[in-house]
């Protein structure tokens, strides 16, 4: 045997650890390289994110807070009750049309009365600073109580979505002159009014529980029938997809034989996740209102068809949850005389339970944001009555909160711009609360092997 | 375990049971359409649901012509019980409707509309013809006795008193009743006005002539807007040239961020639009299906109050929104109490 030689010139190359090759420095600028672009990858999304999210909060946030206008006023017992027997159901012929005309000749009695009103300023223009709601409210009030009658009543009204623009600085005396919708005088006035005690800007809860409300009045408009409705579409889903979803990936992962037939089942499955939520959306029209004969704009119908779409994403979880338990479990349970079914509900399923709730967790939040599917049910609506409890609530029309942001960014009304941004506001508490629990539930029940 | 398994299968159960039970009554009046008359049709609505012991209706947008598609599907609580339109029901789809079973089908009008032509606020002012509105979207126009693609890129090529400005139109797309409106009474008539139509008719015959009086250019130069007017806002805000198709009440919403154009030489009020003046508008209405009157409750009630002297009255609420009072109103409530039929 002879020496290989290395190094036909006889010459040994050196090298240091201390001092790095050429070779060695190309290798860690590669890392580095990709590691900045990394950081760079991270850091578009967070700027994306933030201006996201700077964009609905600066332009959210007020929505939660709203104008109104507080003053006291006498009912006058001969206009409101023009029979004078307090009795409720003849007191309903009186329209809001009458009460509006009521609540602002006492706006213009405590306006005047204060000695604020721009001078020139008319009684009729001073009418214009309360919401159509307020008389609304007034009439629901006196409805339910009509003993307050002929008394001095304190009137808390929902001010005009220009005179609620101006204090959150939307409306302007520039903008107010060429404004078909307020005046000068009005911001005016409402300044004095404020000044006066008169009107504040304050929290406003009608804003979460309110229903939706017409182009006429963006002030009182609200998320009430829009929250009911997203809640009970997912508690459909949830009771639906669920069972059926877990079950279906068992059997397909723990009992099914592997044949073609479990095979073309399982491409359907992962296509079907990928269909564009818009075809559920049709088939839904076909199938349960037009088959079933199913209600429109029902938040049952909602259910059935984001139950379709969940189903795909819930099984394929649930799937990759259970493939991701041991096989040493299952022949542990078998070894010691466990029945297949035994081994699999005793076993293997509590282990892939964080997987699974995770799963159906994040099915439901991109069932929640859905809107698609619910356009051709009829569920994009303008909807104002609150659904009844369930079970039969569920047939009722609603709205679903998704659906709320769709419509309010199209109505005309620029007051219905922050509006649209307050229920995006909501929507994303919604998805992070439901998210937030995905990851507690996955923390708490994880386990390692 | 045991309490999961039990509220799943009673809520499955309760589910099954009520679909049994709901599947045939509806107490809710059902509306779909025309996005123009959306606005309209919520401030009844809300007041309906006010004002009376019925539920607040339910009012879907989605276009006329989806609301009459929606409308023809057939009688019975499923289907929608009126469909509001920006322009007057088709033949073909009265047909449909009359293939379906929908066939006694009661015609409002509530009023008139205006099409404004806004652009940015501190933009140039624009006095317009219709003419000039076909000669800048026409898709091919006569030059020297032949037929050519569109030339002209700015208004004043098109006018020479208009401004200097680069041609960039947001009008409605074809599924809005607004569009079929626009063409008719802008394009159509300025292609006539002009004396394209003429020409065009010399060089083929009238049919080709009258199409393409009203075919609009593709290049670029005129967009299609498919959304809601808050779309065309939008590009408008993004774009000072533009200049978009608007309806009087969405203008009046946002004169704070439009400037609206003179057309022959008539600023669009709800006055100038009442007497006729202002030549661009239409009526809106709504169509109602008679056998769902009496089956559907308040349906009656609801179509009477829509077209009552406190909705659509010269001084109800639909007034102050936009809405041009039709001066026939009582006509209107006459027939509507008589349910006539079309």
């Amino acid at each position: 045997m002879t020496d290989i030689s290395a190094h036909p010139s006889g010459k040994r190359k050196t090298s240091s650890l201390l001092q790095l090759d050429a070779r060695t420095k190309r290798r860690n600028a590669a890392e580095r390289r990709f590691q900045i672009y990394g950081l760079v990858c991270i850091g578009i999304a967070m700027v994306a994110l933030v201006m996201l999210l700077v964009s609905i909060f600066s332009g959210g946030a007020s929505a939660f807070r709203q104008t109104f206008a507080t003053f006291e006023m006498t009912l006058p017992a001969e206009t409101l009750d023009p029979d004078g027997n307090r009795n409720p159901e003849e007191m309903a012929k009186v329209t809001t049309i009458g009460y509006q005309n009521v609540l602002r000749q006492g706006l213009v009695t405590a306006v005047r009365g204060a000695n604020i009103v721009p001078e020139g300023m008319t009684d009729a223009d001073i009418t214009g600073m309360l919401s159509p709601e307020a008389a609304a409210d007034l009439r629901n009030r006196v409805l339910n109580n009509p003993e307050l009658l002929g008394q001095q009543v304190e009137i808390d009204a929902l001010a005009h979505g220009r005179i609620d623009g101006y204090f959150k600085g939307r409306v302007t005396m520039q903008s107010a002159e060429r404004d078909a919708n307020v005046t000068p005088q009005r911001l005016q006035l409402a300044q004095a009014m404020a000044d006066n005690g008169l009107m504040a800007l304050r929290f406003n809860w009608g804003f979460v529980t309110k229903p939706d409300a017409s182009d006429q009045r963006p002030e009182a408009a609200g998320l009430g029938v829009a929250l009911l409705g997203s809640l009970y579409m997912m508690l459909v889903v949830l009771v639906l997809s669920v069972p059926i979803g877990v079950a279906a990936s068992i059997y397909l992962e723990e009992f099914a034989p592997k044949n073609r037939w479990t095979d073309v089942i399982e491409v359907n499955i992962s296509n079907l996740a990928a269909v564009p939520s818009i075809v559920f959306g049709i088939l839904g029209l076909a199938i349960f209102i037009n088959f079933f004969h199913l209600p429109q704009s029902a938040s049952i119908v909602g259910g059935l068809v984001l139950t379709l779409m969940t189903i795909p994403t819930i099984i394929i979880s649930t799937r990759a949850a259970l493939r991701a338990v041991p096989p040493s479990i299952r022949d542990a349970a078998l070894g010691v005389g466990a029945s297949r079914m035994q081994a699999v509900f005793h076993h293997v399923l509590p282990l892939a339970m964080p997987g699974i709730l995770t799963g159906t967790i994040i099915g439901l939040a991109q069932a929640l944001g859905e809107t698609a599917p619910l356009l051709l049910i009829g569920m994009v609506a303008f909807v104002r009555d609150y659904p009844d409890g369930p079970p039969a609530g569920l047939f009722d029309p609603a709205s679903a909160l998704p659906v709320q942001v769709y419509n309010w960014t199209q109505r005309a009304d620029p007051a219905f711009v922050e509006r649209s941004s307050g229920a995006i506001i909501v929507l994303l508490a919604f998805l992070l609360v439901m998210n937030a629990v995905a990851i507690i539930l996955r923390r708490k029940f994880e386990r390692r092997w | 375990m045991s309490f999961i398994k039990l509220s799943v299968s009673a809520l499955a159960l309760a589910a099954v049971g009520a679909t049994a039970s709901h599947a045939q009554d509806r107490d809710t009046i059902q509306v779909a359409g025309s996005s123009t008359v959306l606005p309209y049709a919520t401030i009844v609505a809300e007041a309906f649901g006010e004002n009376f012991e019925f539920p607040t209706p339910v009012v879907q947008s989605g276009g006329s012509g989806a609301g009459l598609a929606q409308f023809c599907e057939g009688v019975g609580s499923n289907t929608i019980d009126i469909a509001n339109a920006s322009r007057l029901i088709k033949d073909s789809e009265i047909k449909t409707c009359a293939d379906n079973g929908v066939t006694d089908i009661m015609h409002v009008q509530i009023g008139y509309d205006g099409i404004v032509f806004a652009s940015a606020v501190d933009g140039e002012e624009f006095a317009f013809t219709p003419a000039d509105w076909y000669k800048a979207l026409a898709a091919q126009v006569v030059v020297d006795g032949k037929m050519v693609a569109n030339p002209y890129t700015t208004w004043n090529e098109v006018n020479p008193d208009l401004p200097e400005q680069p041609i960039l139109a947001f009008i409605p797309g074809t599924k809005h009743g607004t569009r079929e409106v626009f063409e008719e009474k802008v394009l159509a008539a300025g292609c006539e006005e002009s004396g394209a139509l003429e020409e065009m008719t010399a060089l083929s015959d009238a049919d080709t002539a009258e199409e393409a009086c009203v075919a609009v250019r593709t290049d670029g130069k005129s967009v299609d807007i498919d959304g809601d007017y808050t779309e065309t806002l939008a590009r408008i805000q993004s774009d000072a040239n533009g200049i978009g198709v608007f309806g009087l009440s969405f203008y009046e919403n946002n004169t704070n961020a439009l400037q609206v154009a003179t057309m022959s030489g008539v600023t669009p009020t709800t006055e100038t639009i009442a007497s006729g003046e202002y030549p661009v508008s239409r009526p809106l209405q709504f169509y109602v299906k008679k056998a769902h009157i009496g089956v559907v409750p308040g349906l009656k009630e609801f179509v009477t109050f829509f077209v009552s002297d406190d909705m659509a009255g010269p001084n109800g609420p639909l007034a102050a929104y936009g809405l041009v009072s039709d001066p026939e109103l009582a006509a209107t409530q006459a027939a509507v109490e008589a349910e006539e039929t079309m």
